[in-house]
């Protein structure tokens, strides 16, 4: 459970863990849709260098985020042997079998896929390992405010995603608790063939849910009466500032991202 | 089984910048047939501690004997099952681990896991559910239908079910109504008079600790600072009250009246040995049975 590092904030005092999280957040977003538009040896060059910055900078050791990549190991693994095995006819044809080929393009595809997988998780990790979930939360409801004109529930959204973060780690300790208490009771998780490991499933998930259930249910108990009210235009305690960091910030990538955009082959 | 600590150390994510020190050199030896209490302030490690014994958590550093299981930093699960199977762990709210559809058939869980075959783990069940207090009426609910107390009984009987030599409670009484923690803790008593289970109980109820256990070992941050016999324990008022731990009522109560001019041959410690000593100096014609 501790490995999955994916909605854990690491505090630490670091420029990263300073910036504001609308810049933080916005700045991971184009970097996903840069990843996605980079096609030309330098333009990887640039996005790995940029993340490689951002991690220097967030004080935080690189090996934590090898050891955050471990559990998505198998999925890139998996991505990466069918995309090869599918591979398109282009270069030299290394194996060829019925409707399975391997060329030097596929490869070359196959490759590129791995990376964009890296550099995708080694970003949001780096986004959330620097930013407490309220304040994920706080930034991605500012940045929503201009959809109050088209009549989408903002603050109920912002609430309900505050709520939702603030119980990943309340559940998984719960999680853990339980597997504890079933492990006393003889049973090995993650052992055995897959049926096997569904079955051990079943006492994990299903006080998992009760207890979620009856901590859902007076969490809106105790909300109501403290006299909370959906759609109610309600102050923040977190007020959100943009200091001249997250311009300088924001100048930077966006040179990089400028750079990227010059040396992708279109 | 007799327990046996030499130098656990142990710390929760080793080698992270969240690496948090728990346990710091404990040593000890806990006899065969025992009952050992284990008080300390909140955080103090008990809880850490106790989780070693059936290697839920295994030491940083140092080594735990629990009859010829050794454990030891570098242990692996797969050696670890013969050993869960003789401790039994009843953890802090343990009604939160219930699951199956009938409470005949999770308390029959834990001994089916250890080999038992279905049928006889659930005849085992109906008789651990008697044990705990509750009639087999209740084999055929669901677990999550019956009340919380009910619920408490349900999951220790699943505890019990396998049955361990060495029985280990985490505040198993906490949240029960007085009666519920007096029929427990007689259960708890009882197995451990009768049957010759070991018991390993946490708690912060010290009347518990004076009326039931042996011995007590006392944690505070991390550390073992006090191990022995209960008597020796509850010897000191002073020193309880540095380690932000109260006397037993019954003892607190003697010393009120010692303020008095009431000497004691013993510390009385229970009310039972209270109200004896108090009987027994009270000058015999002035004495009226009511």
């Amino acid at each position: 459970m501790s490995s999955i590092l994916f909605g854990r904030y690491l505090p630490l005092d670091s420029v990263v863990h300073r910036l504001d999280p609308r810049a933080k957040l916005l700045l991971s977003f184009f970097y996903i849709v840069l990843v996605f538009m980079a096609n030309s040896l330098w333009s990887y060059v640039i996005l790995v260098a940029m993340t490689l910055g951002a991690i220097l900078a967030s004080k935080i050791n690189l090996g934590f985020f090898l050891k955050g990549i471990r559990p998505l190991l198998w999925l890139i693994i998996f991505t990466v042997i069918v995309q090869m095995l599918f591979s398109p006819v282009g270069g030299h044809t290394y194996f060829h079998w019925a409707f399975l080929r391997i060329t030097t393009l596929g490869i070359i595809t196959a490759g590129i896929i791995a990376v964009r997988f890296l550099l995708i998780i080694m970003t949001s990790t780096l986004l959330t390992l620097t930013t407490q979930p309220l304040d994920i939360a706080t930034g991605l409801a500012s940045l929503m405010k201009p959809l109050r004109w088209v009549k989408v529930p903002v603050d109920t959204l912002a609430m309900m995603l505050s709520i939702a973060l603030r119980f990943v780690p309340t559940l998984m300790d719960e999680a853990v608790k339980i597997m504890n208490a079933q492990r006393a009771r003889g049973v090995d998780f993650g052992e055995g063939n897959l049926f096997k490991q569904a079955h051990s499933l079943i006492p994990l998930m299903i006080p998992l849910f009760m207890s979620a259930f009856n901590r859902a249910e007076d969490l809106s108990i105790a909300m109501e009466a403290r006299g909370y009210q959906d759609s109610e235009h309600r102050s923040q305690y977190r007020i959100l500032t943009w200091h001249r960091r997250d311009t300088i910030t924001w100048l930077i990538f966006a040179i990089g991202f400028a750079a990227i955009l010059v040396f992708r082959r279109w | 089984m007799a327990i046996t600590f030499e130098h656990v150390d142990f710390t929760y994510q080793a080698g992270t910048p969240m690496a948090n020190p728990a346990l710091t050199d404990i040593s000890f030896s806990a006899p065969d047939n025992c009952f050992l209490a284990i008080i300390g302030h909140t955080g103090s490690g008990k809880s850490t501690l106790i989780q070693q014994i059936n290697a839920l958590l295994k030491p940083t550093a140092g080594q735990i004997k629990i009859d010829d299981f050794t454990i030891t930093p570098k242990t692996t699960n797969a050696d670890l099952k013969p050993l869960r199977r003789h401790v039994g762990m009843v953890f802090q709210f343990p009604e939160s681990q219930l699951f199956a559809e009938t409470v005949r058939q999770d308390i029959a869980f834990g001994p089916q896991n250890f080999g038992m075959s279905e049928d006889d783990a659930l005849v085992l069940a109906d008789k651990m559910l008697e044990d705990v207090g509750l009639s087999t009426v209740y084999a055929d609910r669901s677990p999550f239908e019956l009340s919380g107390g009910q619920m408490r009984r349900v999951a220790i009987a699943g505890v019990l079910a396998m049955q361990p030599k060495v029985l280990i409670l985490d505040e198993p009484t906490a949240g029960l109504d007085p009666q519920g923690r007096q029929e427990m803790m007689s259960l708890f008593e009882r197995l451990h008079r009768e049957q010759g289970l070991s018991i390993i109980l946490v708690t912060h109820q010290m009347e518990d600790v004076a009326q039931y256990a042996e011995e007590v070992a006392v944690m505070r941050q991390g550390r073992l600072v006090k191990y022995g016999a209960t008597r020796e324990i509850f010897a000191d008022p002073q020193w309880l009250t540095e380690n932000q731990l109260a006397e037993p009522i019954a003892a607190q109560f003697a010393q009120n009246l010692s303020r008095r001019g009431i000497t004691w041959s013993a510390w009385p410690l229970t009310a039972e040995e209270l109200a004896d000593q108090l009987a027994s100096q009270w000058p015999k014609g002035e004495r009226t049975d009511v």
